[in-house]
């Protein structure tokens, strides 16, 4: 047999059936569900009257929807409440598994799949959800889907589908200081643009992949899809399995030996043909921050904000120049010199323990700066605030003037009640700086952990590097 | 799902780069349990002037008058004309669920972000990729002539602009099939019960730990 990459054995182990045309129907081993995109599918479900094919595949919870404060007394906007109380009313009536609100394994969707040990090698796994791609961490096949895909999914356990082309970003050499997976992401976005990956499902590999935690391999294969690709993944190997081990979903005994056995296999085979090879070094991979209203629009944290007038393409300079006035930022503006509003430190790229203690060992013993009107911390979920708490990572955060909240999905998207007012500017780890994403009117700059706890400290971005 | 066979419609140019699925449909309406009346707020922040939120009387708030849509010459557009990367962003399926029930039937586009396109074709809405070259003549085109109208015939994997002018595009058999057929995928799949079923026996006999 010939060589094959890591994605083609994930996609041979799945397929059930194919057509003509080489549309498949591949098999799914994970749902996961959120209260956003599912009423729609179980409502679906119902009035075709069709059962649910594997109800034990399912893990759901409620995460774009919930408050960060204050969740004693329930949600106060009606109609989220009405989305969420939807959900535990389908999971309760079709016996699906899901953390509520108040449980303390509640939080982000692609936070409690792997710390559940729910997300497991081999596996493929989908959610009504962009950044599913996350779980490809793990030598998953995992990846987004609409809301008809998640009824499909519940109703026949798999979806149909084409492959994708492989993609192989190969990432060598040792980080710098204060460079991180987020800056990797950021970095490639940057250089292959938000449109890089459509198409395909994108491998990354390399010595600089390998020495990353599984949480750094998270937050990159997370934003795989803001590269335009489906999903990324990350070949199984030590780091991975020691992770997993004695995770409440994962398996045990004479099972786990067998698990781990197969697991060793899931990498691509020496010579794997991939149909795009990218390469990136990680010694000039500096901290990233995004200048505009989309990820590829990022440079440097010493670099300065592009003029347009320097692109040649026209769609790209009126793209820049529309981003501009909207960022309300001058062209050649030294990006250290941006003032910021907000600080919001959470979301799925960068809500987990590995994030906060970054954060708080820049943020202990200092205090936000007096320009700074709100810093928050919103922990990926109860389980990471706990452990959080249980290292005194709170108190360094709430001493130094960050607030600290419950978890959830909170300013990344702005479902809840966590939301930038127009013209405020605010220096983001999550994953996505489209106008009006934090809030109408409001200016996101993508940014790491570390650089946005240095960012709340100093009033304006910093270079981590040089601290 | 309705079927799609022949489209002659009037087209809408919206033209920048990178319209995510966030601008297509801000957050503040996935708060709905329903699939259907997303139309009023497809584009929200850029065709108002005020801010919108879920139970708002739409035809009372005030318009962006610059912002395309609003402009009376492309009034009842079923086209969209759109740069690269259309639809890039989140999953939410609401975006198209917004663009079909504002009356849009096809989107016409160098580039399309892969879950959106996907998304698409659930939902009777047809995205049909062409040239850049050829997207950016249409887009003069559109703006040289008021009532501009395309004629999109999916059997035939061709537009016909009013000058004449055949474009020819891809469409995967399948899902040209399910279109033309306004086929239910759950349905179809269904029809391959017995090859899930015994695909599973393997699968859980292989890596019993999935079915734990």
């Amino acid at each position: 047999m010939s060589a094959q990459t890591l994605y083609d054995k994930l996609w041979n182990a799945h397929v059930v059936r194919q057509e003509a045309d080489g549309t498949a129907l591949i098999y799914i081993d994970r749902h996961l569900v959120h209260e956003v995109t599912s009423p729609q599918a179980f409502e679906g479900l119902k009035l075709a009257g069709r059962k649910m094919w594997r109800t034990a595949s399912i893990l759901a919870v409620a995460d774009h929807n919930v408050p960060t404060t204050g969740r004693a007394l329930g949600i106060a906007d009606p109609i989220a409440r009405l989305q969420v109380e939807t959900l535990d009313s389908n999971c309760a009536e079709y016996g699906v598994n899901e953390f509520r609100m108040n449980d303390v394994r509640q939080g982000i969707v692609h936070v409690i799949g792997p710390e559940q040990g729910a997300t497991l090698p081999g596996m493929t796994v989908v959610c009504g959800d962009s950044h599913t791609s996350t779980h490809g961490a793990f030598a998953a096949l995992a990846f987004g889907i609409g809301t008809s895909e998640v009824e499909h999914v519940m109703a026949t356990q798999c979806l149909l589908m084409k492959k994708s082309k492989a993609m192989q970003v190969v990432v060598e050499g040792a980080l710098g200081r204060g460079v991180t997976a987020k800056d990797i992401a950021l970095a490639l976005i940057g250089k292959i643009g938000t449109a890089g990956g459509t198409g395909f499902a994108i491998e990354f590999s390399g010595s600089t992949i390998r020495g990353l935690s599984m949480e750094g391999r998270m937050t990159l294969c997370n934003m795989a899809i803001e590269a335009g690709a489906r999903a990324g993944m990350i070949a199984a190997d030590e780091t991975t399995i020691a992770y997993l081990k004695g995770r409440p979903f994962a398996p045990q005994g004479a099972v786990w030996d067998r698990a781990v056995v197969y697991w060793r296999t899931l990498h691509s085979d020496d010579g794997a043909q991939f149909d795009k090879v990218i390469k990136l070094d990680a010694v000039q991979i500096r901290p990233q921050v995004t200048w505009g209203t989309s990820p590829e629009m990022v440079v440097a944290v010493d670099g300065r904000v592009p003029d347009p007038a320097t692109m040649i393409d026209a769609v790209k300079r009126e793209g820049a120049e529309r981003a501009l006035r909207y960022m309300g930022l001058v062209a050649n503006t030294p990006i250290t010199e941006i003032k910021i509003d907000k600080v919001f430190i959470g979301s799925c790229t960068n809500a987990r323990i590995e994030d906060l203690r970054a954060a708080a060992a820049i943020a202990r013993g200092k205090h936000v700066a007096a320009n700074v009107k709100l810093a928050m911390v919103v922990p990926g979920s109860g389980l990471v605030k706990q452990q959080a708490e249980h290292e005194g990572l709170d108190r360094i955060f709430i001493a130094a003037g960050f607030e600290w909240r419950d978890p959830g999905c909170s300013m990344c998207l702005a479902m809840n009640d966590d939301r930038l007012s127009p013209g405020e500017r605010c220096a983001s780890t999550s994953n996505r700086n489209f106008e009006g994403r934090q809030g109408p009117g409001g200016r996101t700059h993508l940014v790491s952990p570390e650089m946005a706890a240095a960012a709340a400290i100093a009033g304006h971005f910093v270079d981590v590097s040089k601290r | 799902m309705h079927k799609f066979t022949v489209l002659d419609g009037l087209v809408m140019p919206l033209d920048r780069a990178n319209v995510d699925t966030d601008a297509i449909i801000p957050k503040q309406f996935l708060k709905s349990i329903k699939r259907s009346g997303f139309g009023p707020n497809a584009f929200d922040e850029w065709r108002y002037l005020d801010h919108g939120e879920p139970g708002m009387d739409n035809s009372k708030r005030p318009l962006n008058p610059d912002f395309v849509l609003n402009q009376p010459r492309y009034h009842g557009a079923q086209i969209l004309l759109a740069r690269e990367n259309f639809g890039c962003g989140s999953s939410r399926e609401h975006a198209p669920w917004a663009l079909e029930d504002y009356g849009f039937r096809a989107i016409i586009a160098p580039s399309f972000a892969d879950i959106f396109f996907n998304n698409c074709f659930k939902n009777g809405l047809l995205p049909i990729h062409l040239a850049a070259e050829q997207v950016e003549a249409l887009f003069k085109a559109v703006e040289a002539m008021p009532g501009y109208r395309l004629k999109i015939d999916l059997e035939r994997q061709s537009i016909t602009a009013p000058d004449g002018t055949v474009y020819q595009f891809e469409v995967e058999a399948f899902r040209k099939h399910c279109l033309l057929n306004g086929l239910d995928d759950i349905g179809l799949t269904l029809q391959h019960v017995d090859e899930i079923k015994a695909y599973e026996a393997k699968h859980q006999a292989a890596q019993p730990w999935l079915y734990a």
